[in-house]
């Protein structure tokens, strides 16, 4: 069960692996954490063609942690919007891949973010014309925690139930760790899934490294019919590779060579 | 203005079922018949700018032409990263419209001051700036804005403004109106001020001063032509602007000029200066105290007639 989508995670995670070690870039903890996520969206989830990265119906996905591109970046080539050379490019002089994501010119990215609390509000506007168009479309956004303390968030948080958005989703990667410290100590999000609940969302709380919770929760949106939905994903900073995970030092540094090695050798996969 | 410009969009709507309206909550007595007559293509976010601009450009990445409308500052500075990055980057196709530009709401303190919006609109990329003059310009720059790919400020005087022009103005944006001639001293104005470069005019006129005026509507991208022609021209240009002299149209102009390889032109900036305005009153009473008065500009420019006058 889920044996392609466990691949598919694990292609991530070495990508952005080999990713921000090449370019010595930060973030591989959020991209780790995430890694699964991403799987079962762009493995199972999103309706999106690959080849027409342009084609209307599609569903929209706004990565709102745009800090963590690297995964992004690695799902988008796995999925065969551009070619995997490309990720070796990332972060370097006169790549297409910025080290926060970035539209221009890179197929299947949807909007540009990197300042947080933009991408929740973002998808609310595609969501809401898609309803006015009678579209299919769905919009995704893809949360961190951290930006979880950004008005702007609260203020689509307000929005999308009261105009019944039931065909947006936003997806926590509720990995308990901010910039500066724990969620906890820099700023307490508890409790977080009462709290969208009270602004009006449909909430469920899975596992976000459980492929079948993943899939199960992303695949029965709208969590309940006339409400947007909220997923929040207990994640893991840095998961994958023991010696990153749950340390914040890791939302910063990049692997050395000796790291790369080690870590590569945790997922089983070759240098 | 106001009026003029819900005129205009409602019939830029009747034509173009992209168009959406997006207010923050204001607009009392004049959003109504948007609403009603479009009601699948009206929205109010409520009191929550950000969430305006980034809800716009969403919409507008979704194919729409999303208008966003507030007063003052609030569609504007409140929201300037969404603009900047939501908006401008991903050239969506937001029109963001403000009433109340300058002293506008004078009385309502300064809070309500429009008046480092010219410059900070046009510091990003992609943003087409426009202040129309009269509600003509209003009308006309409406249909303009909503006819351009890619994103617009529109900043409105407030209601009641006098028609400045004629019927039969040439309107299109980054293009100056000549709305006098003259070959001595040219005033180049900006927004609802344009009418005191007018009155300026007129009494420089009396003096025998050949005086030309020019309706820069359009502060971004800059009529460097009208610009260029007017130093060739005119021995000297002021800019005149219910604005800071910072950034705004003074500062266009003036970084063009300086630039431009005819340094002989002397020119002025007219505007308010780079203060806070402390003192309560109304538009009228505002600019007076801080020098736009017609009295304090006919004063301001007198230098520059003594030039004009020896040459």
């Amino acid at each position: 069960m889920h044996t392609e989508l466990a691949e598919l995670a694990r292609r991530i995670r070495a990508n952005v692996l080999r990713m921000t070690h090449k370019a010595k870039s930060s973030h591989v903890g959020s991209c780790l954490s995430e890694a699964d996520l991403l799987a079962v969206l762009y493995g199972k989830v999103l309706r999106i063609r690959p080849g027409e990265p342009d084609w209307p119906a599609r569903d929209r996905f706004v990565l709102s942690k745009g800090h963590a591109c690297a995964g992004l970046y690695a799902a988008l080539a796995e999925r065969g919007f551009f070619p995997p050379e490309w990720l070796d490019s990332f972060y370097q002089d006169a790549s297409r891949l910025a080290g926060h994501v970035t539209h221009t010119g890179v197929p299947g990215v949807e909007a540009s973010t990197g300042a947080l609390g933009h991408g929740l509000p973002i998808a609310c506007g595609m969501a809401l014309a898609a309803k006015r168009d009678r579209l299919p479309c769905r919009a995704f956004a893809l949360l961190s925690d951290g930006e979880c303390d950004e008005g702007s968030t609260w203020e689509a948080a307000l929005f999308a139930p009261h105009h019944g958005l039931d065909n947006l989703i936003a997806v926590i990667d509720y990995n308990k760790i901010q910039s500066l410290g724990s969620v906890k100590e820099v700023l307490n999000l508890e409790p977080l899934a009462a709290k969208w609940e009270a602004f009006g969302w449909a909430v469920q709380e899975i596992d976000g490294h459980d492929l079948g919770q993943i899939e199960d929760a992303l695949t029965s949106v709208p969590l309940r019919v006339g409400l947007p939905s909220c997923i929040i994903a207990h994640t893991v900073k840095g998961k994958g590779v023991s010696f990153m995970e749950n340390k914040l030092l890791w939302h910063y540094r990049a692997a050395d060579d000796e790291e790369l090695r080690l870590a590569l050798a945790e997922l089983g996969v070759a240098e | 203005m106001r009026g003029a410009f819900f005129r205009a969009l409602m019939e830029a709507a009747e034509q173009d079922e992209r168009i959406n309206l997006v207010v923050g909550d204001l607009g009392f007595g004049v959003v109504e018949p948007f609403a009603e007559r479009f009601p699948n293509r009206f929205l109010n976010v409520g009191v929550a700018e950000q969430n305006m601009a980034s809800i716009a450009a969403g919409m507008a990445l979704m194919g729409k032409v999303a208008f966003t409308y507030s007063i003052a500052n609030f569609p504007t500075l409140r929201c300037l990263e969404q603009i900047r990055n939501e908006v401008c980057y991903h050239k969506a196709n937001v029109k963001i419209v403000a009433v109340g530009g300058g002293f506008a709401y004078g009385s309502l303190g300064m809070t309500h001051h429009a008046t480092e919006d010219l410059a900070i609109m046009r510091a990003l990329p992609e943003m087409v700036v426009v202040a129309p003059a009269d509600p003509l310009e209003a009308e006309q720059a409406t249909r303009a804005i909503a006819a351009h790919q890619g994103p617009c400020y529109l900043r409105l005087g407030r209601a009641g403004e006098p028609q400045i022009h004629d019927s039969g103005i040439d309107f299109q944006l980054g293009k100056a109106i000549r709305v006098r001639d003259g070959g001595d001293i040219t005033f180049i104005s900006t927004g609802g001020i344009l009418q005191t470069s007018v009155q300026v005019a007129d009494a420089l006129e009396a003096k025998g001063i050949r005086t030309r005026v020019l309706s820069m509507h359009t502060v971004k991208p800059l009529d460097t032509v009208a610009v260029l022609t007017a130093a060739r021209e005119t021995r000297a240009i002021v800019t005149l602007e219910e604005h800071s002299v910072i950034g705004g149209l003074g500062g266009a102009v003036a970084e063009f000029l300086a630039e431009s390889g005819d340094p002989g032109v002397r020119f002025k900036r007219l505007g308010l200066p780079s203060a806070f305005s402390s003192a309560v009153g109304s538009q009228e009473y505002l600019l007076a105290q801080n020098g736009l008065s017609l009295e304090s500009i006919l004063v301001s420019v007198e230098p520059l007639l003594e030039v004009t006058r020896a040459l």
